[in-house]
Parts: structure tokens; sequence; C-alpha cells
């Protein structure tokens, strides 16, 4: 094998080869090492590159399979968003204000890769603090899309989705609030899996807005994604909100067969404005081959999901106002020097250090949880949220899988919507239901546009239903065949 | 809806940001159309809907009131822009 066929290895097969020593984890880190040298400044996805950190863990991981006591990601080289804390790493949310913040802890899920014998490349670029969907607000750098360099990779996950796609790591994992993770996979042509709110501890990841964020995979097909998600979910007491419930093989739930699978349609969704045609007729080819494979697909209802926007842009602002509050110039990062006072240090550090999405979100958290309007605006978001759950209970009444398309366009042009911001926040528009109501979601490719850019197909289970969505979204992978086709790059 | 200039300052300064005065004008226009955006929330009925709390249902969770492993000192100031003796330090407090 070539270094570069090396690096189109998915997890499954790199698992194999190593486990039969066809090749080693040196070997394969090296090479995807040696991938990044060459296409990182074309795609710019690193944040930190952890070369000298990732070939020690291969060295780790050769051992441990020679003694055949390998973990289940033994060797196996992954990326890492920069809000996931990694001891001794730099983590910077893409923020100046994190600017040379090194984690003296580990997140829990790094805790977990690292037992299962990841080999972390390092660390991706996003949306500053997770705040965006075209990863164009980081303080650092813009990431391209692999299948066009112009266009965006979407966000905030944007990096961790571009680098799968342009095969700079095997796997990775990203985080999702409003669609952060399957927006970007559905850009670049991967598969993103956001689980149940609860599922994955969220101990160690920088927070955005508490009641939604969600750590989970992206990798290049479902059964890698499964293998992930069996490694990092899980109770974690360090995290009050993660839920104590067994963790199953989700790799040994993958069957290639919708038989007897209900699908949902939400009627509500395919009437949404400025949805691509392209996207639609992507979506409406995916439904065929569902229903040619034996599944049913029905029409359901979510009749308040014209408010999930308004409600999602409510919520998610004001919890992020409040988890931003730690960021003062006192305890770690950015402290803007020469303030008079310390009143003063506190408003020249966060100006200085936040950049103009992060701001405008504070400032609108502020706003809606400011005396005299938390009733009208926080509140009733709140109460919007019970609506969209009781949407969510019903339908899953009627179906055992929601479908619809993960965002409404394909990527879009670097620029194009940076100066509406309400326009961006519409590209979020079929993924961030999912967060208000706590249910998992996976965005797995299922098709192109004319020209050459991926379109999602969203799917979205019930509470702790990931068994049965992976299973779905495996059976409609297999079906369709597209996940094969990668960025010429 | 219509935010003034002076709402977003007094916003700015509940949130500790300094905004400067050429960009309130922005600010001011970009949080009036979210927030108009989202007065359609206002028509919905939501007498008698309690409002979501967690997305999961799950109840309190306590764990025993135990001494356990926490960050020593030195660790937790390894970060601070400025330690001292300790502790960390921060501008003139009282003005």
């Amino acid at each position: 094998m070539t270094e570069g066929d090396l690096c189109e290895l998915s997890i499954s097969a790199a698992q194999k080869m190593l486990r039969c020593g066809e090749i080693s984890a040196v070997e394969l880190t090296n090479a995807v090492l040696e991938r990044i040298r060459s296409k990182e400044p074309e795609i710019n996805a690193f944040i930190t590159i952890t070369e000298d950190l990732a070939r020690k863990q291969a060295q780790q991981a050769d051992k441990t399979i020679a003694e055949g006591s390998a973990g289940p990601l033994a060797g196996i080289p992954m990326a890492i968003k920069d809000l996931i804390c990694t001891k001794g790493v730099a983590t910077t949310c893409a923020s100046r204000i994190l600017e040379g913040f090194i984690p003296p802890y580990d997140a829990t899920v790094m805790e977990r890769l690292n037992a299962a014998g990841a080999v972390m490349l390092g660390k991706l670029n996003m949306d500053e603090f997770a705040m965006g969907s075209s990863n164009e607000n980081s303080a650092f750098k813009i990431t391209r899309n692999p299948w066009d360099l112009s266009r965006i990779p979407g966000g905030s996950s944007g990096a961790s989705a571009a680098a799968v796609a342009a095969d700079l790591c095997l796997g990775a994992l990203g985080s999702d609030t409003g669609g952060s993770i399957r927006q970007p996979a559905a850009h670049c042509g991967v598969v993103g899996l956001k689980p149940t709110y609860g599922r994955v501890s969220r101990f160690g990841l920088v927070a955005f807005a508490s009641s939604l964020d969600q750590i989970g995979p992206l990798a290049g097909n479902v059964e890698d994604a499964a293998i992930i998600l069996s490694v990092i979910a899980g109770y974690d007491p360090r995290d009050a909100t993660s839920v104590d419930k067994a963790v199953p093989d989700y790799r040994t739930c993958l069957a290639a067969d919708v038989k007897g699978l209900k699908f949902g349609i939400p009627a509500e969704y395919l009437e949404t404005e400025g949805m691509d045609p392209a996207v639609k007729a992507a979506f409406e080819k995916a439904t065929e081959t569902l229903v040619r494979a034996g599944a049913q697909c029905i029409e359901i209802s979510l009749p308040h999901t014209d408010h999930a926007l308004p409600a999602y842009y409510l919520i998610a602002p004001a919890e992020a106002s409040s988890n931003l509050a730690r960021y003062d110039g006192v305890k770690y990062g950015f402290r803007a020097p020469d303030a008079d006072g310390l009143k003063q240090m506190y408003a020249l550090t966060r100006s200085g250090g936040f950049g103009p999405e992060v701001k405008r979100r504070v400032l609108l958290g502020t706003y809606a949880l400011s005396a005299g309007y938390y009733d009208a605006y926080y509140k009733k978001a709140s109460q919007i949220r019970t609506l969209i759950q009781r949407d969510f209970a019903a339908a899953f009444e009627k179906c055992d899988i929601i479908l619809s398309p993960t965002a409404p366009t394909a990527a879009f042009e670097i620029g194009e919507k940076t100066d509406d911001p309400l326009q961006m926040y519409l590209s979020d528009i079929f993924t961030l239901s999912a967060n208000l109501a706590g249910i998992p979601g996976i965005s797995v490719p299922c098709g192109f546009t004319e020209n050459n850019l991926p379109i999602g197909l969203q799917m979205m289970g019930n509470h702790f239903a990931e068994d049965s969505l992976l299973k779905a979204a495996y059976a409609y992978e297999q079906q369709a065949g597209i996940y094969e086709k990668k960025p010429v790059i | 809806m219509k935010i003034t200039k002076q709402e977003v300052r007094h916003v700015a300064e509940l949130a500790r940001l300094d905004i400067e005065e050429k960009d309130l004008d922005r600010f001011a226009r970009e949080l009036g159309d979210i927030l108009e955006y989202a007065e359609k929330l206002g028509r919905v009925d939501t007498t008698d809907v309690a409002p979501t709390s967690h997305a999961v249902e799950i109840c309190n969770a306590f764990r025993p009131d135990l001494v356990t492993k926490h960050l020593d000192r030195e660790e937790a100031l390894k970060n601070a822009p400025e330690p001292e003796e300790g502790s960390f330090a921060v501008p003139r407090v009282i003005e």
C-alpha cells in the first residue's frame, strides 16, 4: 500500500490491518502526518498539530497490539475539535481570549480515547466558541471545504468535517449545539452524529450552551462513527447531566436492512423557504432508495418547526452569555494590559479577546436575561422548547426515524453570508430542533449538486435510540453507496 | 423591533464588554433584527406550558459528600496571567 492509500483507510479497515500486523500504527500515523504536511496549507484545518505526541502514541499502540492488549481504537489517527480540553496541549476554542491556555486535565472523552489507544494528530479549527455555521468566525484561520476550496466547510465543527473529508485523519470529534456536527458533515460529504443529550460526558468540553451541547463523532462512514461513539459514550459522575444507561457496542447494531422501519418526513421541513432544489431532489431520491429497500416513508407533522430557530437563538445566546462570563482575564487566557482598575480590566479583556459573533451573542443573551425581558424572551423560548419536545414525542409514536435534509443548501462561498447573521443562522434550520428536544441526529451523504458539492441526509431518532439510528443510517449508506466518492485535492 | 444605541450600551455594560462607538449602530441593528424575528414566539399560546429545564428526563444527581482528587494550587495557577504568592493577582478593585 502507498502512503496515500493508507490515509484513505476507514477506521474499521485500519483496525483489521493493524491487528493482523499488515501495517503498524507508526506507519499509519506517519502516512497521515505526511498527508497533513502536504494538504494542510490548502485546507487550514488544524490550529495545533501534535506530531511528537502522535508518534509516541502510535509507538505505544504498536506495543499494545503486539502484546494483545490493544484497545478498540489502538493506532487510529484522530483529530479533536479545539474546544475539548486536552491535558498539556493548548485548547483555544479558536478564540484570542484563550490563547496560551493549556488545560491541566483531559476531558472525559479524551480519557476514553486515550484508554482506547487512539492517536491524536492535533486540534481542529472551529467557529469561535462554536458560534457559527461556516468556520469564518475563527480568530485564527478560515478552513476550506475540500470539495471546493472557495467554499466554507460548514460549522462550527467545520474543520473536523474537512479533515475527515480530506483524509487528514481517520476520524474526528466535534460538538453540536444546534447542528455543529451534522451541518459540516453534510457540507463535506462525511458522516456526523450528534448523540442524545446526556449520552456523552461534557466534562472538559468548553461550554457554549450547556443544555444543548453534545460531543459526537465525525467519520468517513457510519460504521466508523459507531465505533467512535461506543468508545466515548457513557455515564460520567463529573457531568451531572450525563445519563447512567448501558452503552451497547453500536457496531453490532448495524445491519444493511431497513425492512419494516418507518421513516417520518416532517411536512413543515419541505415547505422551508430558501431550500436549494438540488437538496430537495437529493432528499427525494434518498427516500425513494429507502422505500425501494423495503422501508416505509410517511408524512408527519412537527407543528412548531417555525418557532425552533427563534427559540434557539434566545436560549443558546442566553446560556452562552452566562457561560462566557468566566473569561475575565483572571484565571487563564488573555488579560488586557494597562487597565485602570478591575472593572476596566474585565471590559478591555473581553472586548479585546472576543470576536464580533461572540460579542453579538453575549449581548443578545444578556439582553434576553436582563430585568424586565426574562419572561418575554428566555422563559417564553423555554416554554416553546417544551412544545417542540412534545411535537417530537408525538411524531415518534408514528414513526421510528425522522428524515430530512441536513441543511437547506450545499456549502456556500467564503464571505457570502458574513454580513447577515440571520441568514447564517438559517443554515441550521433543520438541525437545531434535535438539540432543543435532546434527541440524537446523524447526517449521511446522499448526493451532490451539479457543482459536485455534497448534500447530507439527516436522520433523527428518539432519546437514546442511537442503535436504531445508526442501523438505519448504515442501511441507507449501503444502499446508496455514495460515501465511496472522495474530493480531489 | 428597535434597539437603541443606549440599550446596547447598557447591555454591554452588564456583560462587561466595551463596545466602540462605531460598532454601536451595527449591533443595535443586528440585535433588533434577531429580536424582531423572535417576536413570533409571543404569538404562541404557552399558557400552562412548563418551561424546559432539562432535555432528557433525569432526577437530581447527587454524590457522596467526600473529598476527592482536585487540582493542586500550583497547577491551578499555571495558566493565570498574573499569579502572585499562590493567588490570582488583579488590578485595583476599589475605585
